[in-house]
């Protein structure tokens, strides 16, 4: 395969990739257990042992970190496919079928009234912490933007010569949808979709930094800084290492999506970031 | 609103954790648990809570909180003025570095500078909030010791000191807002800067300054006070978590602490007063289009 032009995208890309492999290769790049307690090492600095220091609890962070990716990874695959695939479900059933277009888009407009963190906040509390609770309600604020645009899609394209003669020669919908609508959104999607990865990814680290998010015993980045939070001024790496990762991982998604804009449509430059 | 208001109820309700349960203990018997549900109402069927909650919102009630049994209007209250201070300063702060840096970027189209903010603004969107102000903190207040570390200060004990409190809260929140606020207006300035009457402005021999003010800004000011607008949501989400980290006793850190006891009617307040605001301010940006752009009539 051809490595993308864009500098942008390739860096993106590559930075995305080696974090995979490290959180599938998790067992075999100097970690141990994460979860694995030793009372003795309790709050050590970065050593040559354990690369980012220990925790509270003595945990090794390296480690803590490495296995942190797999959740903020899968979490930001996940919400976005769901999101993308309920978003153009939701934007083309609002786009074509003219009496849901109302109805549809003010529940839209009154879900995204609501700041996103405050109601994945209350939604997680109020379900219990699990890895499924999260999603969803990282998943449910997320829907209305992309569901937003590909409702404008449609609307714009609906109007196309193109559409009206595949209509005016009877094609069914679900053919003139596959055909006709769905590549128009297709690149939109795209970049829409690793936007919403990367707030994902930010939004499950916050919940479970705030202690709303994924049950603490397992290791993710959120959880991680959670528990640095008591010892910052003592042990500033707790928070520091699984934050910075956390930030080049989402740089790295904002990066890729800037760079796939650029690339699949310039047109779409101004419109789709400016609605963020 | 009223949907606003519809969907947090429902979304809250249908995810149920039983708040009685939680209220009673882990001793609680069932009659117990029984017997607090049905004072707080929580036995009656959905619909017939919902109209309730609505009838009591018309009156300006936002209901009582379970855990503290103080109305939750008072509660918000209380915590208001933090809330109300970040917002404020980050806001002023924000819009004072973000517009010129913006500008700056779009007049210098292309070059070094430019490259630097837009490299910044992608930063920005990517720092996750607390990260930057656990950074902050160990930077001035930790190293240097110049700033406080955490907590807050009302302005009653005087102005230094309130300021002080706020300087690292509102350096951390702004980030990602200027970031959006100057990537904005770089866009729409340069798009203005391409017209005919930017050549003709400066072929007349007006001078830079005011070309950049008079001619490119304002007519790129529309989009960007939306944007402001827009951030409003980012903003919110960000005081949350700001409040956390500094440990600013506001309106985010109630939300933080009514999730954690399962304060249903408290929960359900503060979203119904954050999207209010929003919906509020972007009101007020819709207004404010017809001061940019005498063209847009409502």
């Amino acid at each position: 395969m051809r490595l993308p032009r864009h500098p942008s995208v390739r860096f993106g890309a590559l930075v995305l990739l080696a974090l995979a492999l490290a959180a599938v290769a998790a067992p075999w790049l100097h970690t141990v257990d994460p979860v694995q307690l030793t009372p003795r090492l309790r709050l050590k600095p970065p050593t040559a042992e354990h690369w980012f220091g220990t925790d509270g609890f003595g945990r090794d962070l390296w480690s803590r970190v490495i296995y942190g990716a797999r959740i903020s990874l899968a979490i930001g695959a996940l919400v976005s496919s769901v999101a993308v695939v309920l978003g153009l479900a939701i934007g083309l059933g609002a786009g074509f079928v003219r009496w849901l277009d109302g109805p549809v888009m003010r529940v839209m407009d009154g879900i995204m009234a609501i700041p996103a963190i405050l109601l994945a906040i209350a939604m997680v509390s109020l379900n219990g912490a699990s890895l499924a609770t999260v999603a969803v309600a990282i998943v449910i604020p997320e829907i209305p933007r992309v569901a937003r645009l590909v409702r404008s899609v449609v609307l714009s394209v609906r109007e196309e010569p193109y559409v009206e003669a595949a209509v005016g020669l009877g094609t069914r919908l679900p053919r003139l949808l596959w055909r006709h609508i769905l590549p128009n959104t297709l690149a939109p999607l795209v970049v829409q979709g690793t936007y919403v990865a990367a707030s994902a990814i930010l939004t499950e680290a916050i919940l479970s930094f705030l202690g709303a998010g994924i049950p603490t015993e397992i290791p993710s980045w959120g959880n991680a800084m959670a528990e640095g939070r008591v010892y910052f001024q003592i042990a500033p790496w707790i928070i520091l290492f699984p934050g910075l990762c956390l930030a080049v991982t989402v740089l790295a998604v904002n990066l890729l999506g800037d760079g796939l804009r650029d690339m699949l449509d310039p047109r779409l430059a101004k419109s789709v970031r400016s609605f963020r | 609103m009223a949907i606003v208001a519809t969907i947090v109820f429902l979304l809250l309700r249908f995810s149920a954790g039983d708040p009685a349960a939680v209220l009673a203990g882990d001793a609680a018997t069932p009659e117990t648990i029984a017997a607090i549900r049905t004072r707080l109402g929580l036995d009656q069927p959905m619909a017939v809570q919902l109209v309730r909650w609505f009838w009591q919102l018309l009156h300006g009630d936002l209901g009582t909180s379970i855990i503290s049994n103080q109305g939750v209007g008072h509660l918000i209250a209380d915590r208001m003025a933090p809330t109300l201070a970040l917002s404020i300063t980050t806001i002023l702060f924000a819009i004072l570095v973000a517009v010129p840096l913006g500008v700056v970027a779009a007049w210098k189209h292309g070059t070094i500078v430019d490259r630097a903010v837009m490299t910044f603004s992608v930063l920005g969107f990517s720092m996750p909030v607390f990260v930057l102000g656990y950074l902050w903190i160990l930077g001035f207040a930790i190293k240097l010791r110049w700033l406080p570390v955490q907590g807050f200060s009302p302005l009653s004990d005087g102005i230094g000191p309130f300021l002080a409190h706020l300087v690292l809260p509102t350096l951390t929140l702004s980030a990602i807002y200027i970031a959006l606020i100057a990537r904005i207006t770089r866009a729409s300035v340069l798009e203005v800067l391409g017209e005919d009457y930017i050549r003709t402005a400066r072929a007349k021999g007006v001078p830079e300054r005011a070309v950049l003010m008079r001619h490119a800004l304002a007519n790129a000011a529309v989009p960007i006070v939306s944007v402001i607008g827009i951030g409003v949501a980012l903003l919110i989400g960000g005081v949350v978590v700001t409040e956390s980290v500094f440990n600013l006793p506001g309106l985010g850190r109630l939300t933080v602490d009514a999730v954690l006891a399962r304060d249903y009617p408290v929960i359900q307040g503060i979203i119904l007063v954050f999207s209010g605001v929003y919906v509020l301010v972007n009101l007020a940006v819709d207004l404010a289009y017809v001061l940019l752009d005498p063209r847009i009539r409502y």
